[in-house]
């Protein structure tokens, strides 16, 4: 069984008769100690999942799904209290900007206790061993004195680090990465990315990894998630997705790519924009920036379908089949 | 921290300076000159005008008169008052005591409604409990001071008879001075009851003088509040599995303190500096009354050195926010 697992989850903002809408049916499963990359345009509801699967969608969201478990256990049905006990423990996030993640008032040190401390107790002593350890882990280099240290005297690398400790501060069996890398430099991007998979392979952890970046996906991924305008697109493996993608969408964020573009004079682009809150399709989300649309996908919304094991498509011409489809 | 500290108390100096200058100008800036003033409407002799001309050294040059007057003033020699031949210096230390004991509980009174309640209807935003607190501070700080205090004593003193109309305690008590603060000194002097009096005379004014700092600070403290729940820390925190009143109370509260922190200041040094109708109304013998008295008798050196003396106060009150910043920010606190 999936470690979440969750069916036609749906995230609305706005009012009841005109709802907006952030994420709408989505399907996604996560096993146990996999790397799921999520991707997607700005606005295509990454974050606005992984917000929901933390309970962090205040009102007036709303957020409904038929099934949305963890580990076997309904988080839509779970009291408050212990679903807000697995934030941290079981289930945990690290954000975009690590710089205004950290609370300003308070040092690294209290921030790693604070946390240890909630889940898991302890004295004062061998919290603060336990946090010099995850500093040690997250490879910040001399950790005692850095323990001391205000969030504005440190860099963004610094701080994603820290955020990353505190994130696996209590094992958690899924990490959220909400694009980890997106507001730190070039240069330090690889090294926390790196961090990251290292964390994820000696602890086991499955790791949600959100970005826009397909190329960090293609190096670390087991398996993609295309979503596009609060839908899931496309699932499929690394690395076939990349060779063989059957969305029209995900073949379009690769031709995109600037690797792909070698010799060519502009980069290719998608033309248009994802669809705003009042303006969705009637029909397929994609159609009017489809090159391959026809008549029907105007008119008629697809379903996701399961071509294969291991992979799910939302298109009525999906491409590279060998199906009679194509 | 510590050169942090030098570098405010540098910026009080000229600060402090511009003040004596004003209060100094003040003086030479009414009609004719302060002894014609001062002999009002009755006039007096030329000779007996010359003479004490040359008493004040009110016919020295300016520049010499205002060096003379900042030196005296910082060894605290603020002059006499033309009334009662009192230094100034001393009426101010015998009033300041009430005003500062009425400030205290108002601020405070202030502090432990209004600052909750902020916090509560930005919690609750957009709620009854929001729109009702929102509702009663703006009510609170439209309100004007003089007619509240009015409203106050005829509904809780002559109406119901639960409170003293005025003064800080009943004449039949009559505690020795010794902090000058009249609930601690009653409370020394032992006698049945006087604590009791002192305290009940003392509830008025208290919230007649605390409902503007307490309506300022809720609608302070809510909308700091707002700002920092907004923050991406704060939603980091919950992501931590933090609780709510964890994260309000701890993550939040501190970071929205700062501005609330500077409203707080500026309104301790505005009490502090005399609550002239409040006074006024209740007949508290305070720096505030003693400056509308002082202004009706035309005792200027005691106008003079009563505006000094507040403004001082008000920059003293400052000072200690700034400090206090550095205590609550870090950011502010490494600055270099």
């Amino acid at each position: 069984m999936a470690l979440l697992d969750i069916k036609n989850l749906s995230v609305h903002f706005g009012t009841e008769a005109r709802p907006i809408i952030a994420v709408e049916h989505l399907d996604l499963q996560i096993d146990a100690g996999e790397v799921v990359g999520i991707v997607g345009e700005s606005g295509s509801g990454k974050s606005v999942t992984s917000l929901a699967l933390m309970g962090l969608i205040d009102a007036p969201g709303r957020v409904s799904a038929e099934s949305f478990s963890f580990d076997g256990r309904n988080l839509l049905t779970l009291p408050k209290r212990e679903r807000r006990a697995m934030l941290g423990r079981d289930i945990a996030m690290i954000f975009q900007d690590p710089m205004t993640s950290l609370n300003p008032c308070f040092t690294v040190g209290d921030h790693l206790i604070e946390t240890l401390a909630v889940h898991e107790g302890g004295s004062r002593k061998a919290l603060r061993n336990r946090a010099l350890e995850l500093l040690t882990q997250v490879e910040i280099p001399d950790p005692a004195r850095r323990m001391a240290a205000y969030p504005h005297q440190l860099s963004g690398g610094m701080s994603q680090r820290v955020m990353i400790a505190l994130a696996i501060a209590c094992n958690p069996r899924l990490l959220i990465a909400d694009e980890p890398t997106t507001a730190l430099d070039v240069t330090v991007q690889a090294q926390v990315l790196e961090l990251l998979l290292r964390l994820q392979r000696e602890r086991g952890m499955a790791l949600m990894l959100i970005t826009h970046d397909l190329g960090v996906v293609a190096e670390t991924a087991h398996r993609v998630v295309v979503m596009y305008a609060g839908q899931v697109m496309e699932t499929g493996k690394v690395p076939s997705i990349f060779t063989q993608p059957r969305h029209p969408y995900t073949e379009a964020l690769l031709s995109a790519l600037p690797e792909n573009n070698i010799g060519r004079e502009r980069l290719q682009t998608i033309p248009g924009v994802v669809p705003g809150a009042y303006d969705r399709p009637q029909g397929c989300l994609l159609a009017p920036r489809c090159q391959y649309a026809q008549e029907s996908c105007r008119t008629t919304r697809p379903t996701l379908a399961s071509p294969d094991a291991g992979s799910q498509v939302r298109c009525f011409f999906p491409l590279h089949t060998s199906g009679p489809k194509e | 921290m510590i050169s942090f500290f030098l570098r405010r108390l540098g910026v009080l100096i000229p600060t402090f300076l511009g003040i004596t200058l004003l209060v100094f100008a003040l003086i030479h800036m009414i009609p004719g000159d302060p002894v014609e003033a001062m002999s009002g409407e009755r006039g007096m002799d030329s000779a007996r005008h010359a003479q004490l001309m040359t008493e004040f050294g009110l016919n020295r040059p300016l520049p010499v008169q205002y060096v003379d007057y900042v030196f005296k003033a910082a060894k605290g020699d603020l002059g006499r008052s033309i009334v009662t031949q009192e230094s100034v210096m001393r009426e101010f230390l015998d009033r300041f005591p009430a005003t500062f004991e009425l400030s205290l509980c108002a601020i405070t009174f202030a502090l432990t409604i209004g600052i909750p309640a902020g916090i509560i209807a930005a919690f609750k935003r957009n709620s009854v409990v929001d729109y009702g607190v929102m509702g009663v501070s703006l009510a609170g700080y439209s309100m004007p001071i003089f007619w509240w205090a009015l409203l106050l004593i005829l509904f809780f003193s002559v109406q119901l008879g639960w409170t003293p109309v005025s003064g800080r305690i009943a004449v039949e008590y009559d505690p020795e001075v010794v902090t000058g603060l009249m609930l601690i000194d009653s409370l020394l002097s032992g006698e049945p009851g006087a604590f009791r009096s002192a305290a009940s005379h003392l509830i008025l004014p208290t919230i007649a003088l605390g409902t503007i700092p307490l309506a300022t600070l809720a609608r302070m403290t809510r909308s700091a509040m707002l700002e920092v729940l907004g923050e991406d820390y704060v939603r980091a925190a919950r992501a931590r599995g933090l609780s709510p009143l964890r994260v309000l109370t701890r993550h939040a509260l501190r970071n929205a303190l700062i501005p609330v922190l500077t409203v707080i200041g500026l309104q301790v040094g505005t009490l502090l500096a005399g609550a002239i109708l409040t006074e006024t109304i209740f007949s508290w013998p305070g720096i505030g009354k003693w400056m509308v008295e002082a202004i009706h008798r035309r005792d200027y050196p005691v106008v003079q050195g009563g505006i000094l003396l507040s403004a001082t106060i008000v920059i003293a009150v400052n000072l200690i926010v700034d400090m206090l910043y550095g205590v609550v920010n870090p950011r502010i606190r490494h600055q270099r």
